[in-house]
């Protein structure tokens, strides 16, 4: 059986790609798909902890947290489309109307 | 054996979630995700969580990705400004304090790192089967469970609100 460790070794480094991802790129699609990426890097934390301890409470709440990426991919796409709608652009520097 | 399975899993996770951050263009990047989330349904799998990896497979590889395939092809993204000028030393920045965050996470749980920190006697544990799952799920957490559908109703709500064209 593979340790534990592993497990949150390998979430750690999905998520801190998924960080650098929101960092580093401009595109509001891709940065979404990058937060996606940190989710699914929690998921597996919790995936190995609920292993860890013999309790499904981890797995119930990767289902909530499925459930909460779902709707939030869903609203956050809709926005998306009436940025695309207004703006005509994919680059989240270009949106700046609120920066002070 | 499982050591193998896992490491297969493992790099061709970090691997497509790499390509996920490098890719210029939207749709490699999605398509890249989708064998991310593949390969992490199959490290579900291997946790025992046989339910949480097939849900996975169908809602986030399926449903969530095709959801965002759908919008890159609606508002066609074109080929990203890469960030120049001021922001440019945050893409400098980022690898050595990525790395960093990773040991800073790994700090976090140092009782899982010592040595022998694998699963105790894994005879008791409970299986993630759809049986077991679905007991816990609508008893103990009914109500977690009835709240998370007016939460999809309102996330259907808003999204068509927002879609929708004004005129």
């Amino acid at each position: 059986m593979v340790p534990t460790a592993h497990y949150l070794v390998l979430s750690a480094i999905l998520f801190a790609i998924g960080v650098v991802g929101v960092l580093t790129r401009r595109n509001v699609i891709a940065m979404f798909m990058c937060i996606e990426l940190m989710l699914n890097a929690v998921n597996l934390a919790f995936l190995a902890f609920s292993r860890h301890l013999h309790q499904l409470d981890g797995q119930i709440f990767v289902f909530f947290v499925m459930t909460v990426a779902a709707a939030e991919a869903a609203v956050g796409l809709a926005l998306i489309v009436v940025l695309s709608r207004q703006k005509q652009t994919m680059d989240v520097d270009q949106v700046n109307e609120m920066k002070g | 054996m499982e050591y193998v399975v896992f490491y297969l899993f493992a790099a061709v996770s970090v691997a497509t979630a790499v390509l996920v951050v490098v890719q210029k263009k939207a749709v490699y990047s999605a398509l890249a995700l989708i064998v991310c989330f593949g390969a992490m349904a199959g490290l579900f799998f291997q946790l025992g969580s046989q339910f949480i990896a097939a849900i996975q497979v169908i809602v986030y590889a399926g449903a969530i990705m095709v959801l965002f395939i759908f919008v890159i092809m609606l508002v066609d993204p074109e080929a990203e400004s890469y960030p120049g000028g001021s922001l440019r030393h945050i893409s400098f920045w980022a690898i050595p304090l990525a790395v960093m965050l990773v040991f800073l996470l790994i700090q976090a749980f140092p009782d899982f790192l010592g040595s022998g920190a694998g699963s105790r006697a894994a005879s008791a544990q409970p299986e993630g089967s759809v049986e077991n799952i679905a007991r816990a799920l609508f008893t103990q957490y009914v109500v977690p469970f009835e709240v998370t559908s007016i939460l999809i109703l309102v996330a259907i709500l808003g999204a068509i609100v927002l879609a929708k064209r004004s005129d």
